[in-house]
């Protein structure tokens, strides 16, 4: 950089030029390497429902170009073309999967952020003392819950819901999903009444409405940003939870990974149906991502900035 | 109260608070204490039907779970009436607080309850006291020692996830066309459910015969493409598994730090002549620092509970070379039914993440602080 000076102006913007250019070359290489990586095990799951057999263990990869796409893998589903109005067993188990897959992740969704939104106004609003828990330490306890690893409770959790005959109910996974996704509601929703100002509270009062009257028609609806942040947060990671489904379901109650992770075990020659399975179990997911991708990152990056 | 205006209600809480009649507050207790006393009836009589002193009672432990609902709603109301306008603050953090404590808190302290007994749930013979024996068997299962040890690497890993998370924020932050669409596609893994990953990667593009991983590995040189057979090879398989799923996490968060910066400091940097490695280390890397530190011990509290991927996979193998805790606790549970062990190696997990928690806040507080 020493002789840069000493350059004529024309030729060092040349150079350094050619070394924006590079520079350009090399960070669109590495997002397009990235771009590969996240997108193929993608894009080879939803082609290998389509393939034959021949077609996976000769590793072909382009549709039409190297193997003719067949509806092999949907077939066994019942959810291809042609058996799509005929009964099919495999298919009626998939959608009461699916039934309870959007019932469990729905409901819990739904519970979580009244329960949440509501104890994070008051913990953004008033001032609590209870024993001697202030605000602070209240908040630290709902977020504490996030450490609690699921193995701690599932076991205590299979022994009360036995005698509580909430086992392999759609009802008992709510309300376990719930408390597993309630600390992020609450920290969610506490950042976004935080940044609607008090001032329009107490507007609220002196035009003569409650507490509750104020909160719930003029605080509430400008908080619906965060709320459909946290409440499709809470979505994807209630529809994708396996452990407790795992041990809390057995045959009314199942949810999709639980379906997915017990077909997993034949291997290689039924490819097709696996990824057939796994294709329209991640498909609600992808969809999500695409086209509410800004509210996902509104409610993953609450706080990051402090 | 309705004579009263809110908002001198809310300036004036002890006014507010002698105005309640006293028939009104002594309704609202006796609203509590009548639901107290219907929980702890229903309660009394179930433990003893169950434990047949009597005859009459239920036949699941469901009503117990209505009376706490029923004792939870009379509490809010008893609040209301009791505490007037103090009694409608609380009860927006009520019913939160009484959800919480009735899964955590109560299940947890009955988890410490069932890992002090001798339960195994296939045994004919139910429950019996065995006390601290559970946590001496803990002690000699090398396989339980050997999961911890696993999550040592595991955690370790963490930091490789961040490195690629920062690089992949550093280049979504650049100056490139198409952002929203990388941004997206990048984003995508972390919607995925792990049990679907574990398939979609693990079982069939990781797979020795067909998969396309094994064919490129084949064709790069490596004769025998077992991702899942050596002991530390099957650990980064698992770990590269979950690394994609998690990594978008850690990048939105550091994206959002990086697009949060003030653009003045690095201009500054650049006027006094720092290049762009030097500026990354001298001024982006310690801005950063904080936004780091949280998004690395929030990673680490998510990487402590690894599992789905290793059940799902491996299911721990080869020789346990795999398994993390939670993995390992499932399979005493699913293949031994072994409900009272299980827990015991559950809390004691929980009591090592306490522990581990508190140090590393602890730490990296001081650290923040004696950095900036």
């Amino acid at each position: 950089m020493t002789t840069v000076a000493s350059v004529p102006v024309r030729k060092r913007r040349g150079a350094l030029g050619a070394r924006r250019f590079a520079s350009r070359v090399l960070i669109y290489a590495a997002l397009i390497f990235w771009t590969f990586i996240c997108l193929f095990p993608i894009y080879w799951t939803v082609t290998t429902s389509f393939k034959s057999a021949v077609d996976v263990t000769q590793g072909h990869l382009i549709p039409w170009l190297d193997f003719l796409p067949d509806w092999k893998g949907w077939r066994s589903l019942g959810l291809s073309p042609d058996t799509i109005l005929k009964t099919s067993t495999a298919r009626t188990e998939f959608m009461s999967r699916f039934v309870n897959s959007i019932l469990t992740s729905v409901g819990a969704s739904l519970l979580a952020l009244v329960l949440g939104s509501l104890a994070a106004y008051g913990l953004s609003r008033f001032r609590y003392k209870f024993a001697w828990m202030r605000n602070d330490d209240i908040l630290f306890f709902f977020m504490s819950q996030l450490i609690l690893p699921p193995v701690v409770l599932a076991l205590p959790f299979l022994v009360l819901y036995k005698a509580l005959v909430l086992l392999d109910t759609t009802l008992g996974l709510i309300l376990l999903y719930t408390l597993t996704v309630l600390p992020i509601v609450i920290w969610i929703m506490r950042d976004q009444f935080n940044s609607i100002p008090i001032e329009l509270d107490e507007a609220a009062f002196v035009d003569g409405l409650s507490v509750w009257g104020a909160f719930i028609r003029i605080i509430l609806p400008l908080a619906i940003p965060g709320m459909a942040a946290a409440f499709i947060l809470s979505l994807v990671l209630c529809w994708n939870e396996y452990f407790f489904a795992a041990l809390l379901t057995s045959t009314d109650a199942k949810t999709l990974p639980v379906m997915v992770a017990s077909q997993t075990g034949s291997q290689g020659i039924n490819w097709w149906s696996m990824a057939a399975l796994s294709t329209a179990a991640i498909a609600p997911l992808v969809l999500i991502g695409i086209f509410l991708e800004r509210y996902i990152v509104s409610g993953l990056t609450t706080g990051a900035g402090k | 109260m309705q004579d009263t205006s809110p908002a001198a209600a809310v300036r004036h809480d002890k006014v507010a608070w002698q105005r309640i009649a006293a028939t009104r507050k002594a309704l609202g207790r006796g609203f509590v204490v009548l639901a107290s006393l219907v929980l702890v009836t229903v309660l009394v009589v179930q433990i003893l039907h169950v434990s047949g002193t009597i005859t009459p009672g239920f036949s699941d432990w469901r009503p117990v779970l209505y009376g706490y609902v029923l004792w939870s709603v009379a509490l809010g109301v008893g609040q209301v009436m009791a505490r007037g306008e103090r009694g409608l603050r609380a009860l927006f953090l009520l019913p939160a607080v009484l959800f919480t404590v009735a899964v955590v808190i109560f299940p947890s302290l009955f988890g410490f309850y069932i890992a002090t007994l001798d339960w195994n749930l296939s045994s004919l013979e139910g429950p019996h006291f065995n006390g601290l024996s559970n946590l001496y068997a803990l002690f000699h299962d090398d396989y339980y020692w050997n999961a911890l040890g696993n999550m040592i690497f595991y955690t370790l890993s963490v930091l490789g996830e961040y490195a690629i998370a920062f690089g992949l924020a550093l280049l979504l932050n650049a100056e490139i066309r198409g952002r929203k669409f990388f941004r997206v596609v990048f984003l995508l893994p972390m919607m995925l459910s792990p049990v679907a990953v574990s398939w979609m990667i693990g079982k069939s593009l990781m797979e020795y015969r067909f998969g396309p991983a094994a064919t490129l590995a084949r064709d790069l040189g490596w004769d025998n493409p077992a991702f899942f057979a050596a002991p530390w090879i099957a650990r980064f398989s698992i770990q590269a598994m979950d690394a994609w799923v998690s990594i978008p996490f850690i990048m939105i968060i550091l994206l959002a730090g990086l697009q949060a910066m003030p653009k003045e400091v690095l201009e500054a940097a650049k006027v006094d002549g720092a290049n762009g490695w030097q500026s990354f280390w001298h001024v982006t890397f310690p801005i950063m620092l904080p936004v780091s530190i949280t998004v690395l011990i929030i990673r680490i509290i998510f990487k402590l509970k690894l599992a789905d991927i290793v059940i799902n996979v491996t299911a721990g193998g080869p020789g346990g070379a795999t398994d993390t805790v939670s993995s390992f606790i499932y399979r005493v549970y699913r293949d031994r039914s072994n409900v009272g062990y299980g827990t015991g190696l559950a809390i004691f997990y929980l009591l090592l993440i306490i522990v581990f928690l508190t140090v590393l806040l602890r730490l990296s507080h001081r650290w923040t602080q004696r950095v900036s």
